[in-house]
């Protein structure tokens, strides 16, 4: 087993910097009661304005005032936590949380799937970059030595053979003990986890709590850690709350691109797609307005879910500023990859045509495209149908001459002059569904060549109603 | 006098201007009809290009013209795409024509949006072929599609009203319907002159 323990040094930071374009301004995550604000984080360039963890905000605003704030939220970093969670669940079964700020995850049983440890460490580092958390990563052959060894290391990966030296050189206050441990361990003159070992057991027992042996023993591999592995959610639900009240839609695009790349890393973790997902616009005084955006297929790519949602969000028309977006999946079908040939015959950049109807739904509307099916009914109007579902190609009623175009709405037409080929043909349907017709059909051609189907109802003589065109 | 000279040898050295164009090679896509299929240049529908039809009236065969290359097209599993089309297509009607149905889809615009639907249909390639019915479509939107059509490698056909054959056109291939004759005339032919004999058309059987 290997265990690699990927540490967020600045999870709240990233968290609040990664919904805001320019994530180099500085910035400071704000904690306590409304008397007393206490700046609890901030990231680096709001420390170059000479800002410290534990000021005062008034004590800040008296430095400087060239920053922005936050609130630090523990629920969102929970949030957060588990979204890191569902992300490593792509790369391996074992995922656990084990520790706050911290993922842990067995990657030897990847190896075969992602290759060597090398490759697969800068596949996690290029992911979690653009995902834009900083983060330290250590492999080491238990999950609690990993834990420890991140705290001092980025890069290192450990084996049983090195795990000793590697954890003898490190110092005590880093290695994970109580803090009351800690501090008697470095009183007593001791520096590194190699002074703690040559030291007697038995005394050790007597002057620190159990739990301090345990944590030696686990640590070195003669304990096992149980840990309890991570479960993915069943269903997608992501918000971020805008830090001033958009009124335009370019605003909304940014976080909306965050959005759907979360979502379109926690499908794949799941290996699931998506087929019916809602976006909420949050306002201030009004109800959430609601994009419901459904598609005919399953999809789980980032850049396309967002020109989906992007399409369709171009129509919406506010009516108020929004303060949040909210992105909620609950169906989740199975991805199922769409089939391609090896060697394709069209060997120019294609796409494919689901993508296409896609981006013409998403502009045009959800009807805009259909498929045209015949019914088994003798009357014209009931001949065809309109559906995006292929449907079992049904064999039309009869062979006869039928024209190509149909017109919405039978009008009354005048055909002075006109020849009539064919006719008359009775079409007498339908008097059990109250969509009962009596019809006699003519095919006529007219005086400027024009071929045309036009029809009178059987027993009246008046104007013949034209039909369609033979084209 | 010296030694015998092939005389294919000295044509394909293309030192002898012989006068009359040679053929280019026939690489359009064949449009079902014998006697059209001679008269194009291309010996088909030009690949890869828009097509226009005008018409006199509705109703004058102008769908018979292109149901044999939809059916083939739709039969090789290819989509052949609508794009706003201005009735109702009969499905008994190009069911029968040997078109396949699953393979037929129509996108449902308006104005500029169609305009944008078939220049979308067309650019991403993955259709055989795009009919759209543009109105009052101006040059600069028929380059549009012409271009379209290259980019993506489909064949798109465009109907338009017979007033517009005054007007100039991008198009490869511009064909007039007369329906009062029953004929079909060949305005514009890329890569030859137009043929000024009209072909018989019968659109009736």
């Amino acid at each position: 087993m290997r265990w690699a323990c990927i540490l967020f040094p600045q999870l709240a930071l990233d968290a609040v910097l990664r919904t805001r374009a320019d994530s180099d301004a500085p910035l400071v995550l704000l904690s306590g009661p409304t008397q007393r604000r206490v700046l609890q984080t901030m990231n680096s360039a709001a420390r170059e304005l000479g800002l410290r963890p534990g000021q005062s905000l008034t004590a800040a605003q008296a430095i400087t005032n060239t920053f922005a704030m936050a609130e630090y939220d523990p629920a969102e970093i929970e949030r957060w936590h588990q979204f890191l969670a569902a992300w490593a669940y792509r790369f391996s079964s074992h995922v656990s949380l084990h520790y706050p700020r911290a993922v842990l995850m067995e990657v030897q049983s990847s190896y075969s799937l992602f290759g060597p440890w090398p490759r697969f460490e800068s596949l996690l580092r290029k992911e979690l970059t653009e995902l834009g958390f900083q983060h330290r990563i250590v492999v080491a052959p238990n999950a609690a030595a990993a834990r420890a060894l991140v705290n001092c290391h980025d890069g290192l990966a450990v084996d049983e053979a090195q795990l000793q030296k590697m954890l003898a050189q490190h110092p005590v206050d880093r290695l994970g003990l109580e803090r009351s441990a800690a501090i008697a361990f470095s009183r007593m003159g001791i520096r590194n986890l190699e002074q703690i070992l040559r030291l007697p057991r038995d005394s050790i027992a007597r002057r620190f709590s159990k739990e301090v042996l345990m944590h030696i023993d686990t640590l070195l591999g003669a304990r096992q850690l149980a840990l309890a592995c991570y479960a993915p959610p069943d269903y997608f639900d992501s918000r971020i709350e805008l830090n001033f009240e958009v009124e335009s839609h370019q605003a909304l695009l940014f976080p909306l691109r965050r959005l759907t790349a979360d979502l379109a890393a926690y499908l794949a973790g799941r290996d699931s797609g998506v087929q019916r997902f809602t976006l909420h616009m949050e306002h201030r005084d009004r109800e959430d307005t609601l994009l419901p955006i459904g598609l005919l297929n399953t999809e789980r790519e980032a850049t396309m879910l967002f020109e989906l949602v992007r399409g369709r969000l171009e129509q919406v028309q506010l009516p108020e500023p929004v303060l949040a977006l909210r992105l909620i999946a609950r169906d989740l079908p199975v991805f199922v990859p769409e089939r391609r040939e090896l060697f394709s015959e069209r060997a120019h950049q294609s796409l494919p045509w689901e993508q296409l109807r896609e981006r013409l739904r998403a502009r045009l509307g959800d009807d805009a495209v259909t498929g045209l099916h015949i019914q088994a009914d003798h009357r014209p109007e009931r001949a065809w149908q309109t559906s995006n579902e292929i449907a079992q190609v049904a064999s039309p009623t009869n062979q006869r001459l039928r024209p190509a175009w149909l017109l919405d709405e039978p009008v009354i037409s005048e055909f002075a002059g006109s020849q009539i080929l064919a006719g008359p043909e009775r079409i007498e349907s339908g008097w059990w569904d109250g969509g009962d017709i009596r019809r006699d059909y003519y095919l006529l051609r007219t005086q400027s060549g024009q071929l045309a189907w036009a029809y009178r109802p059987v027993g009246d003589s008046g104007p013949l109603m034209l039909h369609g065109w033979f084209a | 006098m010296g030694a015998v000279v092939a005389l294919d040898a000295l044509l394909d050295q293309r030192r002898i201007w012989k006068g009359r164009h040679t053929s280019t090679p026939r690489s359009g896509y064949p449009t079902g009809n014998a006697g059209l299929d001679a008269m194009l240049p291309s010996g088909g529908w030009p690949l890869a290009a828009l097509s226009e039809i005008l018409l006199q009236a509705e109703g004058t065969g102008e769908l018979r013209l292109l149901w044999p290359t939809l059916a083939r097209l739709t039969q090789a599993g290819e989509t052949v795409v609508l794009v706003a089309p201005p009735h109702v297509p009969f499905a008994p009607a190009w069911h029968a024509a040997g078109i396949d149905l699953r393979h037929l889809m129509i996108v449902n615009a308006q104005g500029a949006e169609a305009l944008w639907a078939a220049e979308q249909c067309l650019r991403t390639g993955c259709n055989g072929a795009v009919l759209c019915w543009p109105q009052r479509a101006d040059d600069r939107s028929m380059r549009r599609l012409q271009v379209a059509a290259e980019t993506g490698q489909t064949l798109a056909f465009a109907y338009r009203p017979a007033e517009e054959a005054v007007n100039p056109s991008p198009a490869a291939l511009r064909l007039l319907l007369e329906s009062a004759t029953s004929q079909l005339r060949v305005l514009k032919c890329r890569g030859g002159i137009a043929p000024a004999a009209p072909l018989p058309f019968v659109a009736w059987h």
